[in-house]
């Protein structure tokens, strides 16, 4: 709390009107902590072509949203990160016992786990209760969420460092890592799970609909400019960050969905960085 | 010369592979002695590849793949492997430094690879006149530079047995022949055990110690000369690839016919 508090005085120094408000506030240090993790995360699922894995486990909320409803949890999210995981497993696994391709196999689970939530969630027409899932609303955000986006951030942070390599080598050449002793299973099987945790979590910031475009664009964005695996990083990084406070700023004054926003902005940045990379890059 | 083992060798016994119901390698046996090249030929789908993907250890198989110096017990060999090509797409933001660095170390590449690391890349690269490729992306290689370059991490550290997965395929003449000259430099210099597989019939020939004909077991075996006047190679192989293999000189017109080049 006296953390938080600190950070409250320290906004309030800003000169701007939306710094009196504490869930500005709130939402500005949620941003913070969770748009430089999705950048880092989105450098891996855009070289892994994982894109639209992610899209679908973000619907997966749906379902989870559903599930934990039918069981009457109080707290959604645990249902939602079941559902998440369960599902990022099962795909993996109908990819190898299957001859179908990837986007076939994506393409069936996206619509199954869709439709699910969806019948689940609207028995009786109730599902206009739910439709705050599909946009999400960053401003909500409390101290004691925040608090968790810092910790599955240490998370991820800490997984980075030590499976860093072993995640590039196995994108780069599954047999090319075996090799060199890497279990490319379990490499990426945790990814996957790991990447189901944050996407779903997410999913209150920034809603169902957006939640893999901030995965996607940052890095697709950094891939136009960067030679390097650290520049990749670095510029995914600070595209996402910029694209986020600018987002959540200007959605205060246009009176718009913050997490839409932040989409426009970081799309923005795809746009120029593609012109700047064909012109000076390649 | 199947059981023959010098005083360190490779040796896979009676190595069976099934997928489902599907038999793809059939008591397979293959020796292969420090600082000898073998080279393993084959049709589509007669095995090549899940041979070396089994001694990778991606394959569960019955049988026996083990590594021994005269002596002593035999353990499971150190493997170096070099892929055949890179299957990712060639805007990907990895440099030669860093592809080298991630398979050499656990620096994390992403934080950036440190003076040291970088001096130790540079070390492992120019034994393979490869240290010019530094700062290059992979996909901006030459099918031989990037060879050359997987080469050197296959390399570091040293292995027992070095696997080669289809060294032909999308490098030039003049790259797979210095790339060749360079596995036969390994070989004597290191002492290691080279298996090679290879589409490559006539380039190959005159490199290899001993040359294996697999069609989900192994057909024939022995000398490149012998098994190249075999009569089941000409079976496996079809009639025209094995005149283009007596005319080394057409080599290149082949390669274009399949698209290699």
């Amino acid at each position: 709390m006296a953390v938080i508090n600190l950070w409250y005085r320290l906004v309030g120094i800003l000169p701007f009107g939306w710094t009196h408000y504490a869930f500005m506030k709130n939402a500005l240090l949620a941003v913070l902590l969770v748009s430089p993790l999705f950048a880092l995360l989105g450098t891996m699922v855009v070289n892994n072509r994982m894109a639209f894995f992610t899209d679908v486990l973000g619907h997966s909320a749906l379902t989870g949203i559903a599930i934990g409803v039918l069981l009457g949890f109080h707290d959604l999210t645990l249902s939602m990160i079941a559902v998440a995981v369960i599902l990022a497993v099962a795909i993996n696994l109908l990819k190898d016992s299957t001859k179908a391709s990837m986007d076939t196999v994506l393409g069936v689970t996206f619509a199954f786990i869709v439709a699910l939530g969806i019948v689940i969630l609207s028995r009786q027409g109730g599902f206009v209760r739910y439709t705050k899932y599909l946009i999400g609303d960053i401003l909500a955000v409390t101290p004691k969420e925040i608090a968790w986006f810092f910790l599955i951030a240490v998370v991820v942070l800490v997984y980075w460092y030590i499976a860093g390599n072993a995640m590039v080598l196995t994108s780069v050449n599954p047999s090319l890592a075996r090799s060199r002793r890497v279990n490319t299973f379990l490499i990426e099987t945790s990814f996957t799970v790991l990447l189901a945790i944050v996407v779903v979590v997410s999913i209150r910031l920034v809603g169902i609909l957006i939640i893999n475009s901030l995965l996607v664009l940052p890095a697709a964005a950094s891939r136009n400019l960067a030679r390097t695996f650290r520049a990749y990083t670095v510029w995914a990084v600070i595209i996402s960050i910029l694209s986020g406070i600018t987002g959540l700023i200007v959605s205060y004054y246009w009176g718009t969905a913050s997490g839409a926003t932040i989409v426009l902005f970081a799309s923005g940045c795809y746009g120029i960085s593609a012109l700047l990379g064909r012109r000076f890059i390649k | 010369m199947q059981n023959t083992c010098g005083h360190c060798c490779t040796k896979i016994d009676n190595l069976n592979v099934k997928f489902g119901g599907n038999i793809i390698l059939d008591k397979v046996n293959l020796h292969v002695n420090c600082g000898e090249v073998i080279g393993v030929v084959g049709p589509n789908g007669a095995g090549k590849t899940t041979l070396l993907r089994t001694i990778l250890g991606e394959i569960p198989y019955q049988g026996r793949i083990a590594f021994q110096i005269e002596g002593s017990v035999s353990k499971k060999p150190k493997i170096g492997y070099v892929p055949q090509k890179l299957q990712f797409d060639l805007g990907s933001p990895i440099s030669v430094t860093d592809l080298v660095a991630s398979a050499i170390s656990h620096q994390p590449i992403w934080a950036g690879v440190s003076k040291d690391l970088s001096e130790r890349v540079k070390n492992v690269l120019s034994l393979f006149s490869a240290e010019h490729l530094l700062k290059r992306r992979i996909g901006e290689l030459s099918g031989g530079e990037l060879q050359r370059v997987l080469l050197a991490i296959a390399m570091t550290p040293e292995p027992e047995l070095l696997l080669l997965d289809e060294p032909a395929s999308g490098v030039d003449v003049k790259g797979l022949s210095l790339f060749y000259r360079i596995v036969d430099d390994l070989r004597k210099k290191y002492d290691i055990a080279v298996i090679l597989v290879t589409h490559d019939l006539a380039g190959v020939s005159s490199y290899v110690d001993r040359l294996i004909l697999l069609n989900r077991s192994v057909i024939a075996e022995g000398e490149p000369k012998e098994v190249l006047s075999d009569e089941k190679l000409i079976k496996a192989f079809g009639a025209s690839l094995w005149n283009i293999s007596l005319l080394p000189n057409l080599k290149s017109s082949e390669g274009n016919k399949n698209g290699r080049n």
